[in-house]
């Protein structure tokens, strides 16, 4: 499995997959839709996260208060206080209100990172795959020395050493997945560079970079993004997480992880209404995880 | 395999010192100048100089990893800004209380999830096999340091049931096995396993299903043979790779349980690591991470090893 030096036997699997990949007709897609909406688990996570990523969206229409504006007289409401559906915090802010703009930063932070880490780790894992030789020892073996941390000691680490804030975390964040990707890229695009449509390409004269972009990476992609997206929701526990250490964002910002880290101390007085913001991070990652699982199943690859 | 093994533990080498770059580089990217990160920030400029010297912080950067490999090598993982004394001392006693939470709930974990898995993987789209995965998928998404919250507005606050802080009654960070340490030891441990429990409970599912599909698994039926002794069959062909996902998880523990630390005020390393962040601590979040991170790359090795020795199917060149 994944030790820190053999691919795991599933990312062998996704280069078998990606092998077969050469079969797939322009109905591709098609059927991975069909496939799609016939998966309920699916169609309820998708059609959930919509719903939230509208609600954070237009979380200033929608938001009964202002995330910042407190009152010393109506601290830490319980749910269900008139005007305040789902109380107050412990300084007097209306949760919902909170609950909504703290999506913005929590969604950020558990995407930005992903994004950043699935470009740059295509980059360099296909490179490695595809060329080889020194290029491959030298991308993989720096790949190593990042995998023998455990993710969050190396996030802790990294935005630990950096200070609080933002971009600080989301850098930490997209170091720690980077190597990750990488990984599946290189096993991925080894397995589609051995075939032989591959060699025909390359016996016609196209070079490198020509058959990278025609040829490996139509095959190579669809596994590596599956893979991505099940990183979301780590990403966004643990971004979260380091909010909830007091790296990450700082107040009075509102974002799920520091709401709850701020709500702790209240846990005596209103405990249902201090363990919201992590229902919410909750809902979210699991969510995000049961669609990777779907996409993974509609789009054929194991893993 | 002799060789393979060897070559193995040998390549744990280049990680180590890599991992050990990559810790002393932390210190290099925090922002400042790095004298500050160690004397602090009221000491006089002479004291500053000496210090610069004593460090070797005038020396060029190889030369500084060396200097600072020579003192880790010894044992001296220098100071602490805040309280000024050695990191090891703080960190020996810290370590031993997140290994030995790590240790207990990555067993109950996977306890739980060769179960789990085991169930599932044999009745594979039962609803026993639904209900497993259904478990799973939520053990691998909960953020679990708010699970551990819940679990203290259940137990502790509603229930008044167990302790919600600490390792000991009255603050006490000495370990002993009674029953007022033991009620401790309960939320954190539990809060923790949910993530092994999940994993390990997909890798069994997983392998299981597998082996079951087997033709020899098939041969065996054939031939009469009964599913006790069956069973036999399908966890000795399950349990290298099982064993190994297992072996990792507890490292990712050792890692992972930072958050859940701060959650119950447990006095392991995530403590720590937690007050070293709050009050820029360096040292401490230096020297913490470094023997985290040795500590995992041990387990990888050992695990490998380990799946090698097992599984003599397995030939890596």
């Amino acid at each position: 499995m994944s030790t820190a030096t053999t691919p795991s036997a599933a990312e062998a699997e996704l280069a078998v997959q990606a092998r077969q990949a050469q079969a797939k007709s322009a109905g591709y897609w098609a059927g991975v839709w069909k496939r799609l909406r016939r998966d309920p688990v699916t169609i309820v996570c998708a059609s959930l996260l919509l719903l939230m990523l509208l609600a954070i969206v237009f979380a200033p229409l929608l938001a009964p208060h202002d995330p910042y504006q407190g009152s010393m007289i109506r601290r830490l409401r319980a749910i269900g206080t008139p005007n305040y559906p789902l109380g107050t915090d412990e300084l007097g802010r209306d949760i919902l209100t909170r609950l909504l703009h703290g999506g913005r930063l929590s969604w950020f932070m558990g995407i930005t990172p992903v994004v950043f880490a699935f470009v740059i780790g295509t980059t360099l894992g296909v490179t490695a795959g595809y060329v080889g030789g020194k290029v491959n020892m030298l991308i993989m073996r720096t790949t190593d020395v990042f995998y023998a941390f455990p993710s969050v000691l190396l996030a802790v680490a990294i935005s630990g050493a950096l200070g609080a804030g933002i971009f600080n975390a989301i850098l930490a964040l997209t170091l720690v997945f980077i190597p990750q990707i990488i990984r599946v890229a290189e096993s991925v695009t080894q397995g589609v560079r051995s075939l032989d449509f591959v060699d025909a390409a390359r016996a016609s004269g196209a070079s490198g970079f020509t058959i990278v972009r025609v040829h490996v990476l139509g095959n190579v992609l669809g596994p590596i993004f599956v893979y991505s997206t099940s990183l979301i929701s780590v990403c966004m526990i643990i971004a979260s997480g380091l909010s909830f250490l007091g790296l990450g964002t700082k107040p009075p910002e509102p974002e799920w992880g520091l709401m709850l880290n701020t709500l702790r101390t209240a846990i005596y007085v209103q405990p249902w209404v201090a363990v919201l913001p992590g229902a919410c991070i909750f809902v979210t990652s699991i969510c995000f995880n049961l669609l990777a699982d779907g996409l993974r199943q509609a789009m054929d690859v194991k893993g | 395999m002799i060789l393979y093994l060897l070559r193995r533990a040998l390549y744990a080498i280049p990680i180590a010192l890599a991992v050990g770059f990559v810790c002393f580089m932390l210190v290099q990217i925090a922002p400042g100048d790095p004298i500050n990160a160690i004397v602090p920030p009221d000491a006089p400029a002479d004291v500053v100089e000496q210090v610069r010297k004593d460090y070797g912080l005038d020396k060029p950067l190889p030369m500084q990893f060396g200097l600072w490999l020579y003192k880790v090598v010894q044992g001296d993982l220098g100071r602490s800004l805040a309280t000024g004394r050695p990191v090891w001392s703080d960190l020996s006693t810290a370590i031993g209380n997140t290994l030995m939470l790590a240790f207990c709930a990555s067993l109950l974990g996977f306890l739980l999830g060769c179960i789990l898995g085991g169930l599932a993987g044999t009745f594979r789209g039962s609803a026993v096999d639904r209900g497993a995965v259904g478990l799973a998928v939520a053990g691998v998404s909960v953020p679990h340091y708010w699970l551990g919250m819940v679990m203290v507005v259940i137990f502790s606050v509603q229930l008044n049931w167990l302790p919600a802080m600490g390792a000991g009654p009255g603050g006490s960070s000495d370990w002993s096995w009674d029953w007022d340490h033991v009620k401790h030891l309960i939320l954190p441990m539990v809060t923790l396993s949910v993530i092994p429990m999940g994993i390990v409970t997909r890798t069994v599912r997983g392998l299981v299903a597998e082996i079951m599909n087997q033709e020899f698994i098939t041969a065996l039926r054939g031939k009469g043979m009964t599913r006790g002794a069956i069973f036999l069959h399908v966890v000795k062909n399950a349990a290298p790779n099982a064993l190994a996902v297992m072996g990792l998880q507890l490292g990712y523990l050792m890692g992972g349980s930072i958050l859940v630390e701060t959650v119950f005020s447990w006095p392991g390393t995530g403590l720590l690591l937690n007050s070293a962040i709050f009050q820029r601590d360096l040292p401490v979040l230096q020297g913490t991470i470094l023997v985290l991170a040795m500590f995992f790359v041990a387990l990888n090795l050992i695990v490998d090893l380990m799946q090698t020795a097992l599984d003599p199917r397995i030939k890596r060149a």
